[in-house]
C-alpha cells in the first residue's frame, strides 16, 4: 500500500504544479513509512519540504498556502499526533468556505497512519477517525487496501474540500495487490459493496475490512450464511445510500471498527440504518468495535481490536436472534 | 573546552518619533507627503468614531458583542499604511481601523458583529482574511500565505496582527520559527495593548520586550512607541521593505495600551485602576497626531463631521439588510452539498414552511427492498 500511495502522490504533482506535500520527515527520509520516498528528488525541497517539528504550524501554514490557492498534501506523522493540530483542522481548515462565505476553501490532504496491529507504542496505535468525521466541513477517507489507497488520495488531492485521509499501519506492508499504471480515482462519500450476499450485512472499513472478509468466508463455510461486506471507504460524509440499500435487503447488520464504541462511526451507522430501514430490520444492528479504553499496549491488543472470531459470534447472534 | 559568553549580537531597537507631548525628532520624520498624513489622520478618526458609535449600537441590542479598538488607532494605521493593495492582510480580532482602510465597508463590519455570517466575506480581489478569533491561530495562516506567495513567485507581503496575549500561544512561537526557517515575506504586528482581558503584560510573559521573542528564531524584532503612528509606519515601511527584497520576516511590537473594555462583555474596573487608564489617557494616538498635523496646517476642517456621516450611512444601510435566510446555513460547508446536508436542508425547508418536525429518514428506504419484520421468511 506504501508504493500506492507513493504513486499517488508522484502522478497527482506531475499533473499539477500547486500540489505540494510538507511534514515531519518527509523529504531526504521519505517519510518515516517511506509513503513520500523519492519525491523530494524529483520535485525539490520547496515543493516536499522538510518543516520543522511542529503539528500544528504544518497543519496552520499549509491551511495559508490552501488559502493562497496551492494545494498541500501535509502528513502527521501518527494520528496520535495530531491533536497538537486539532485546533487548526476544526477551526480554520473546515470553516474556511463557511467564514468567507465562499471567497477562500481549503484544499488540502492531510495524511495521517492510523491503528494497531504493528506491535507500537502508545499514540501510535489509535483509531481516531470519529473526531473527524464529527467535524462538518470536513471529509474523511480510510481505504482499505493499495487500490482504494491510490485511488483515494488521487480523489482527497482533487478535492476542493480539506480531507483527513487516514492510512493503516497494518496495511502499509501487508496490503499487497496490483494496481492500473494509469490514474485512476474513486469519488469520495461512496461505499463499496465488496461481496454480496442476501442474509446479513458487514460494514467496515480500513484494516477491518479484511477482518470483514475473513468473518464472511468463515460464515460461508461454517454457516451457509451468504453476506454482504460494505467497504465505507468515506467515514463522512457517509455513503447512507449504500448502507441503508444493504441493510434494507438482508436486514440484519454488524458494524466493525478499531474506534472506540462509544460515539464512534458505528453509532452513526446504526442510527442511519434506523433512520433509512428500522422496517426491514429483522435484529438489532451490532457493533464490534474497540472499547472505549485509550490504550492498551501491544500485549492486550488482540483483546481490544475487532477480530474474526469477534465479528463471527456477533454475526451468529444477530441472525439468530 | 572553556565556559565561553556566546556574546550574540543581538540587539532590539526602540522607536519614537512623534511624542506624547507633541515633540518631533525631525531626523526620523517619515517624508509622507500631506496627502498621506490627512488620509491617515482620518483613518484613526474613523476608526476612533466608529469605535464609539458600535459601543452604543451594541448597548441598544443592534449588533452583538465586539472587541472596541480604542486607544489603538496609531499602532493599526501605521502598520496597515505600509501595505499595498496587492500584499495580504491577516487581522486577529481588534482590527476593525486597518479592515476598513483594507477596503471592507463599515456595514460589513457590523453585520459580521451582528451575527451574520456574510460579514466575513472578503470581496473577490480582496487580500485579506476574515476576523480570526482563537488567539493567535491566524499567524500559521499568514506564514503559509507567505510561503505561498513565494512559491509562485507573486511579489507579496503578509502582514499578521495578534495581541500581547497572544504570544503566549504556540501557534505565535511555532509561526515565527517556521516564518525564521523558511525565510519568508511576512511582518508580525504585536498590538501590545498591556493587557489580555484581565491579566497583565507582567504576568503572560518575563521578557522585557515582546520584540526580543523575535530573536530566537533569527529574525529581527523592533519594539515602538504603538501610540505613534509615525514610529509605527516607520517601522513597518522597513519592515515590508525588508520582506519585498527578500530578507525574510520581522516582528513589531506596538506599544500602546486598551482604553476600553476587552469586548462589550468586559467590565475592566474589575481588574484595573482607572489611574493607569488616565495616564494612558495623556498618550491619546489621536490627540497627538493632531496637533502635529496643526502644527503643520494640514489638519482640515469637519473631519469629525464627514467621517460620522459616512458611519451614519452605513448603519443605515446594515439597518436595511433583509433578515437572515435560515436556509443559508448549509451553502458553504462544503463545495458540494452532501445527500446528509441537503436532507436536513429539506427538514429545516419543511419546518419553517409547514411546522413539519424534521424527518425520520435522512435517505429514503430502498425501492424493491424486502417486506416488514414478520412477513419476510428467513433463514433461520
Amino acid at each position: 500500500m506504501v508504493k500506492a500511495l507513493n504513486l499517488a502522490l508522484l502522478q497527482e504533482m506531475e499533473r499539477d504544479p500547486d500540489v505540494l506535500i510538507l511534514g515531519e520527515d518527509v523529504g531526504v527520509d521519505g517519510g518515516v513509512f517511506r509513503v513520500t520516498d523519492d519525491l523530494q528528488r524529483k520535485f525539490g525541497s520547496q515543493r516536499v519540504i522538510d518543516s520543522p517539528l511542529a503539528e500544528a504550524a504544518i497543519i496552520g501554514t499549509a491551511v495559508g498556502m490552501a488559502l493562497y490557492g496551492l494545494k498541500p498534501v501535509c502528513e502527521i506523522q501518527f494520528s496520535g499526533f495530531a491533536f497538537q493540530c486539532f485546533h487548526q483542522i476544526e477551526n480554520h481548515a473546515a470553516r474556511y468556505r463557511m467564514r468567507s462565505q465562499g471567497r477562500f476553501h481549503c484544499q488540502m490532504v492531510i495524511r495521517m497512519p492510523y491503528g494497531g496491529g504493528v506491535r507500537a507504542l502508545e499514540h501510535h496505535t489509535e483509531s481516531e477517525e470519529q473526531f473527524y468525521a464529527h467535524v462538518p466541513g470536513l471529509k474523511m477517507v480510510i481505504p482499505s487496501g493499495p487500490r482504494t489507497a491510490r485511488a483515494l488520495l488521487t480523489s482527497a488531492i482533487r478535492d476542493p474540500d480539506p480531507v483527513i485521509f487516514f492510512e493503516s499501519k497494518a496495511l502499509y506492508h501487508a496490503a499487497k495487490e496490483e494496481i492500473p499504471e494509469e490514474s485512476e480515482s474513486f469519488p469520495i462519500g461512496r461505499a463499496q459493496v465488496v461481496r454480496e450476499g442476501r442474509d446479513l450485512t458487514l460494514v467496515a472499513y480500513g484494516a477491518m475490512l479484511r477482518v470483514a472478509r475473513e468473518a464472511a468466508d468463515v460464515l460461508q463455510a461454517e454457516d451457509g450464511v451468504e453476506t454482504d461486506v460494505v467497504d465505507l471507504l468515506t467515514i463522512a460524509p457517509l455513503d447512507r445510500e449504500t448502507i441503508v440499500t444493504s441493510v434494507g435487503k438482508t436486514g440484519r447488520a454488524v458494524v466493525i471498527h478499531e474506534a472506540p464504541k462509544s460515539f464512534g462511526p458505528g453509532a452513526e451507522i446504526a442510527a442511519s440504518i434506523m433512520e433509512g430501514t428500522f422496517l426491514h430490520l429483522e435484529a438489532p444492528v451490532r457493533r464490534v468495535t474497540a472499547h472505549d479504553v485509550s490504550f492498551v499496549g501491544f500485549a492486550r491488543e488482540k483483546a481490544n481490536v475487532p477480530d474474526v472470531a469477534r465479528v463471527v459470534a456477533a454475526a451468529r447472534e444477530t441472525l439468530a436472534f | 573546552m572553556p565556559r565561553l559568553i556566546l556574546e550574540p549580537r543581538f540587539h532590539v531597537e526602540y522607536l519614537s518619533i512623534l511624542d506624547s507631548e507633541g515633540n518631533l525628532d525631525a531626523s526620523l520624520e517619515p517624508k509622507l507627503p500631506p496627502g498621506d498624513l490627512k488620509a491617515l489622520y482620518r483613518a484613526m478618526v474613523l476608526g476612533r468614531r466608529l469605535d464609539e458609535r458600535m459601543v452604543r449600537l451594541q448597548r441598544q441590542g443592534r449588533i452583538g458583542t465586539f472587541a472596541p479598538i480604542k486607544g489603538q488607532e496609531a499602532s493599526q494605521m501605521g502598520s496597515v499604511f505600509a501595505l499595498r493593495p496587492t500584499d495580504w492582510m491577516v487581522p486577529s480580532f481588534r482590527e476593525t481601523a486597518a479592515m476598513i482602510w483594507r477596503g471592507w465597508p463599515i456595514e460589513k463590519i457590523l453585520l459580521f458583529f451582528a451575527g451574520y455570517v456574510e460579514g466575513g466575506q472578503p470581496a473577490p480581489d480582496q487580500h485579506d482574511l476574515p476576523i480570526t478569533i482563537p488567539v493567535g491561530t491566524q499567524l500559521p495562516h499568514a506564514v503559509g500565505l507567505a510561503y505561498a506567495a513565494q512559491y509562485r513567485g507573486d511579489d507579496a507581503v503578509v502582514m499578521a496582527y495578534f495581541g500581547d496575549g497572544a504570544t503566549s500561544e504556540g501557534d505565535f512561537h511555532e509561526a515565527l520559527n517556521f516564518a525564521g526557517v523558511w525565510h519568508v515575506p511576512v511582518v508580525f504586528i504585536c498590538q501590545n495593548n498591556q493587557w489580555a482581558i484581565s491579566v497583565p503584560l507582567k504576568k503572560q510573559t518575563h521578557s522585557k520586550t515582546i520584540a526580543q521573542k523575535a530573536l530566537a528564531y533569527g529574525l529581527p524584532g523592533i519594539q515602538v512607541d504603538g501610540n505613534d503612528v509615525l514610529a509605527v509606519y516607520v517601522a513597518a515601511r522597513e519592515a515590508v521593505e525588508r520582506a519585498h527584497a527578500g530578507e525574510g520576516p520581522t516582528l513589531i511590537e506596538c506599544v500602546t495600551y486598551r482604553l476600553g473594555v476587552h469586548t462589550t462583555a468586559d467590565d475592566p474596573t474589575k481588574y484595573r485602576a482607572q489611574e493607569e487608564v488616565a495616564a494612558w489617557e495623556q498618550k491619546d494616538p489621536l490627540t497627538r497626531f493632531r496637533a502635529h498635523l496643526e502644527k503643520k496646517d494640514l489638519l482640515e476642517d469637519g473631519v469629525e463631521q464627514r467621517v460620522d456621516e459616512e458611519i451614519a450611512e452605513a448603519v443605515r444601510r446594515f439597518e436595511a439588510t433583509p433578515p437572515a435566510d435560515p436556509l443559508a446555513v448549509f451553502d458553504h460547508v462544503y463545495a458540494e452539498m452532501p445527500p446528509h446536508l441537503r436532507a436536513q436542508r429539506e427538514d429545516l425547508a419543511r419546518w419553517l414552511r409547514e411546522g413539519a418536525a424534521p424527518g425520520p429518514a435522512a435517505t429514503p428506504t430502498p425501492p424493491g427492498a424486502t417486506p416488514m419484520r414478520g412477513q419476510r421468511l428467513t433463514r433461520r
